[in-house]
Formats: C-alpha cells, sequence, structure tokens
C-alpha cells in the first residue's frame, strides 16, 4: 500500500523520525539508526562543527536514505533561532529546520511565543520549518497559519519517556491539522510509539527511548515495528472498544410511530 | 487561496449516493460504537441501514448535546427586511416571477417590528431579505445593522451571497453571523431549480462560507432545502463542507440548519420526500459527527416535532416567525414566503420548553467589545 508521508518536497516511507543524542557512540548510533529505517533524522547544530568536513557525527550519518534535518537546541529566543537557523543552511545546505526554542536549561520546555516568532520569520526566509511545541492546539493552528509544514506538539517532558500525557490535547490537535503532526518528546517505549500513530498521528520522533536502551539497535527496530503497526492499525480502522446500548428508559422517538 | 470548491470538486454525486446506501448494519455499530466519528461514520448513520438503530442514535445524540450545551435552549427570531428579489427559485414564494405585492421596510418600519420582538423578549435575531441589489443591496443590509445592533447582542443575516470586503464592511456594523444554505449540492439540479439571477450561479454560493471565513465572521450556518435532491446525498456534502470550513477558519462557529420544502405561492412539490424519520435520523447522525456544532430548528415543522426534537440534539430554535416583511407590526396580513408550521405563540413555546426542563436562553453574546 503506498501510504507515504509528504512534507514539502520531500515523500518519507518512514514515520519514524529519530535523534541523534545520548548514544554511547557514534558507531552505535549509526547501526540503530540505519535499523529504524528511519529517513529523517535530528541533528543539534551546537554538537555539530560545521567547519570540519570530518565531522564525527555528520560522518556517521552520510547514508543515501538519510535526511539530516538540524535543529535549534539551545536557543533561548526567536532572534538566537533564525541565525542558528541561517547559518544550519549555509553549512549543512539544507533549508529544513526542526525549531527548538528552550530558555529553561532543566526541563527543556518549548517557548510558544518566540516560536511563533522565529517561525513566520523563517517560513518568510523559505525555511521548512518544523516546529517543537507543547501540545496546544491554538498554538498549532497558529503556525499552520504561518506557514509551517509540520508541527510537532510533545507527547511529554522531554526525555522522560513517559507516553502521551498530552493525549487529550495531541487528539484535537490531529483533528484540527491541515499539516501533518509529529509527536515529538517523550515517547519512551513502542507501545506509545504505536498509540500515537492509532490516534492519527502522522508520524512520531524518538530519540532517547532508543539511545539509551541497553540494546539500541533492537529497540529501534522495535519502534520500526511498532510505528508501522499503528500506522496500519489507523488505516483499517479500529473496532470500537465496546458497543453498549444507550439505556432507553424512556424512549425519544416514539412520537414518530 | 483556500476554496472548498477544489475538494467538492473531486466527488462525484452517483458515487456518493451509492457509498450511501451501500452501508450495512456492521458499519452503523461500528459507527455508533466509536467515541469520535468521521464523515464514513457519518454516512452510515444517514443511511438507511442505520434505521433500526433511530432510538439508540437518538439516546445518543441527547447525551452528547445535553453534555455540550447543558440543558439549554436559545431563541431567535427571524426579521424579513424585504421580498423584492431578482431570482427565480422554483421553490421560494419571493421568486422573481411570482406575482405578490413587493414590500421593503423602512427605518421606521425596521424599528417598529423590532419594538415586537424586543417586547417578546428576543434578543439574537435573524435579518432576511431577498436579492435585488439594487434596493436591498448591500448599503441597505448596512444601514439597517446599524439602526438595530444597539438593541441585540447577537444579529445574523441570511441575504444575498457577497464579497468578502461587503462581509467585513457588515462585521464592522454588527453582523455576528451569516446562514447560506447551497439548497442543493446537485450541480444540474441547482440549475434547474435557480434558472435566471444571480443565485444561479452555483460555484460563487458554493464558496461564499470561504469568503466570510477569510472575512473573520463569528458564525456560519449551513444547509440544504430538502426536497429538491436526496436529502442524504445533500447531507454529506454539508457534512464535507462543515468538516472543511471548521478545519480551515477555526475561529468560527458553525451551525446546521434542516429546512424542509414548505408550501408556499407558486408551490413546487418535493421531488424527494423526507419524512420525519428520517429528519430525526439526519439531526442525530450531525449530532454524532460533531458534539460541538449548532443544529437549528424553525418554525416550518410541526409543534408536536419540535416539542419533541429539543431533546435529540437541536440547540436553537425560532418561535412565532413570520416570513413576511413586516409580518410582526407592520403589515401581518401580506404573503409569506412559506407557510409556517408551528404557529404558537412565543410564551407557549418558551412554556414547552421549561416543562422539558430545559433554561430559555435570549442573550448568550455581547456586541460591546466589539
Amino acid at each position: 500500500m503506498n501510504d507515504t508521508l509528504q512534507i514539502a518536497d520531500k515523500t518519507f516511507c518512514s514515520r519514524l523520525f529519530t535523534g541523534t543524542g545520548k548514544f554511547s557512540s557514534s558507531a552505535l548510533m549509526k547501526s540503530a539508526l540505519l535499523a529504524s529505517e528511519s529517513e529523517l533524522i535530528t541533528v543539534a547544530l551546537k554538537r555539530v562543527d560545521v567547519q570540519d568536513k570530518q565531522d564525527d557525527l555528520l560522518t556517521h550519518l552520510d547514508h543515501p536514505r538519510i535526511n539530516l534535518l538540524p535543529n535549534t537546541s539551545g536557543v533561548r529566543n526567536a532572534k538566537e533561532a533564525v541565525f542558528a537557523a541561517q547559518l544550519s543552511r549555509e553549512a549543512l545546505e539544507t533549508n529544513w529546520i526542526k525549531l527548538e526554542i528552550h530558555p529553561d536549561p532543566k526541563y527543556l520546555l518549548p517557548d510558544p511565543i518566540e516560536t511563533l516568532k522565529a517561525a513566520e520569520e523563517l517560513v518568510k526566509l523559505g525555511f521548512v520549518v518544523m516546529p517543537y511545541i507543547h501540545a496546544d492546539p491554538v498554538l498549532c493552528k497558529r503556525l499552520e497559519e504561518v506557514g509551517t509544514q509540520c508541527v510537532m506538539p510533545l507527547g511529554a517532558p522531554i526525555g522522560s519517556n513517559k507516553g502521551l500525557k498530552t493525549q487529550d490535547f495531541l487528539e484535537i490537535i490531529i483533528d484540527q491539522s491541515n499539516v501533518p503532526v509529529i509527536v515529538d518528546a517523550g515517547i519512551g517505549a513502542p507501545s506509545h510509539a504505536a498509540y500515537a500513530m492509532e490516534l492519527g498521528a502522522h508520524a512520531v520522533l524518538v530519540n532517547t527511548a532508543i539511545a539509551v536502551s541497553q540494546n539500541p539497535t533492537a529497540m529501534a527496530i522495535a519502534f520500526k515495528l511498532a510505528v508501522e503497526a499503528g500506522r496500519m492499525a489507523y488505516n483499517a480502522k479500529l473496532a470500537p472498544i465496546v458497543h453498549k446500548k444507550a439505556e432507553a428508559s424512556s424512549p425519544l422517538t416514539s412520537f414518530l410511530n | 487561496m483556500s476554496s472548498f470548491k477544489n475538494i467538492f470538486d473531486t466527488y462525484n454525486w452517483e458515487d456518493t449516493l451509492q457509498s450511501i446506501f451501500s452501508k450495512t448494519e456492521s458499519d452503523v455499530l461500528r459507527a455508533l460504537g466509536h467515541s469520535k466519528r468521521d464523515l464514513e461514520d457519518f454516512k452510515a448513520l444517514i443511511s438507511p441501514a442505520a434505521k433500526p438503530y433511530l432510538e439508540e442514535m437518538a439516546q445518543l445524540s441527547k447525551q452528547l448535546t445535553k453534555k455540550r450545551f447543558g440543558n439549554t435552549m436559545q431563541m431567535y427570531a427571524p426579521m424579513y427586511l424585504s421580498n423584492e428579489c431578482q431570482n427565480i427559485c422554483t421553490y421560494c414564494g419571493f421568486s422573481m416571477t411570482n406575482k405578490i405585492p413587493r414590500r421593503t421596510l423602512t427605518d421606521k418600519e425596521i424599528l417598529k417590528e423590532v419594538a415586537y420582538l424586543k417586547d417578546k423578549g428576543y434578543d439574537h435575531i435573524l435579518l432576511v431579505t431577498g436579492e435585488a441589489n439594487k434596493t436591498v443591496g448591500v448599503d441597505y443590509i448596512e444601514n439597517a445593522l446599524k439602526l438595530i445592533r444597539s438593541q441585540f447582542s447577537n444579529i445574523t443575516i441570511e441575504v444575498q451571497p457577497l464579497h468578502q470586503d461587503e462581509y467585513e464592511k457588515l462585521i464592522d456594523s454588527g453582523l455576528f453571523a451569516v446562514l447560506v444554505y447551497q439548497e442543493t449540492y446537485h450541480r444540474e439540479e441547482y440549475k434547474k431549480h435557480h434558472p435566471k439571477g444571480k443565485k444561479s450561479n452555483f460555484d460563487f454560493r458554493l464558496d461564499t462560507p470561504d469568503r466570510l471565513g477569510k472575512a473573520g465572521i463569528h458564525k456560519i450556518g449551513l444547509g440544504a432545502l430538502f426536497g429538491l435532491e436526496d436529502w442524504r446525498a445533500d447531507s454529506f456534502f454539508t457534512a464535507l463542507h462543515l468538516k472543511y470550513l471548521q478545519k480551515t477558519y477555526w475561529k468560527t462557529k458553525y451551525s446546521i440548519s434542516f429546512p424542509r420544502l414548505r408550501p408556499h405561492s407558486g408551490g413546487l412539490d418535493p421531488k424527494v420526500e423526507m419524512t420525519d424519520p428520517d429528519l430525526v435520523q439526519l439531526i442525530c447522525a450531525f449530532r454524532l459527527l460533531d458534539e460541538d456544532v449548532e443544529l437549528s430548528m424553525s418554525t416550518r415543522e410541526s409543534e408536536v416535532f419540535r416539542n419533541n426534537i429539543v431533546n435529540l440534539g437541536v440547540t436553537s430554535i425560532s418561535a412565532e416567525s413570520k416570513t413576511n416583511p413586516g409580518g410582526y407590526a407592520v403589515a401581518p396580513e401580506s404573503l409569506e414566503q412559506f407557510e409556517i408550521s408551528d404557529e404558537r405563540s412565543t410564551e407557549a413555546v418558551t412554556e414547552m420548553l421549561k416543562d422539558q426542563g430545559l433554561e430559555v436562553v435570549w442573550k448568550d453574546w455581547s456586541n460591546n467589545w466589539e
């Protein structure tokens, strides 16, 4: 079945997006990410030496299937984010940017006001903007209006592995959105990823849960299968949980007889 | 620019109809069991296969409506400003070729009608006109809005489709909502029923809610006139339109109305009959599709029908309506657009609502901050 995901000019067969942080070695990272079959992999600009053609991280990601998605992790406001994105476009030759603005270094929670400001400017500058945000349905519509190519609401605090704590809001976002919804942050287990896909998320982004697992390569495969299963289930439409007959203590339609 | 026409043009009427009629009992059961329903579920719920499940749909619809709207019913009154019209619409009493006396209310007459409705307690009003752009154009409507805006918290219009800048002008003058029914989404049948006048432009009408959304209107009312074509297919397209608009103009509220063809001067018999159980099925299906959409019921329907439907999903109703300009106080004897069916007074209708445990809501908006 042709069930690809289109974002801007790119078509993805895999709906599992991944990240590059927290692996114990670049070799292990490469093994896990290739096993995941992920086609979009985010890299923190702050971790890359853009002057160095032989940068360790980047050389390990040099593979025809892999599209790099630079992220602005570390910036604290819109101004810094726009600057970082421009730097990234020049150095990495991609106009794709994962917009992350978290002024707080502890929980890494995204700043919605600065994110909207930066998104608007980056879209005008020709970037494909993928904003990491709270699961805020109104913010998602506002970002869509300024032209972001997707929205990336969090499922739980980043790195927490707690799953879809924001489920009710994610469901509203999925219901309302005209752009792909990618659940980013908080997904700690393949079952969380499958569940997000069953709810109708267009893709998920997983990093910590793979990187910090005892066996990242096996876990990457588990996530790949979970995302595929969840998507397949979504397309097949879930059966109702239980069809309980509504209580008909006083009939409402007897007047029609 | 976003346009519903682009989506609509990818659908085919006959295929849609066939898809609705091929829904099975298991499709209906699945649709009933889902907590969130999509347009395929909606098709199942309006299909003949759902008929045996009408009571169950009604119970669910009642539950969902109570959850979202509580035990309340919004009251509104239509006020016809003019029956001048340059359209030929086969089903309408105001159609250009009908030999009836034409009247367009003056400022003084508008205020006389307003005084009558205010005395009855109405605070949400629906202004209605035919389409006569020279005498009842945007300037006339704007004047009417300015004339009455201090007396009503919420003003809706049901007039000819306008351009975006015209809507923006009217919003500035106090307009809250616009009702614009497609009548039928069957392009060829539409043409037959609207052979002459600006209304014969199907596409301009189809994209009217888009222009309203872009103008930033607070609420858009959709609907089809049941009797012109198959009500199931027309309702599917109304639902498709609704879902598209909700995603695109997400700051706007939406309402659905369910007008069935009524007798009128120079009358047209319905091509496709919609029975009372059909209408109940449709109202419940809309509620099951969308918990938040407002569902409106006019006095076209009978007393008995309205007494029972107020608990099944409907959230706003009118009472004592007159469908002729000046019908309340200026010229009560003039000819109506169509005959209403429930002729009870406002007092009698509100008593009925209270007896059923519903709070009658007169005011649910403030135009003071705009």
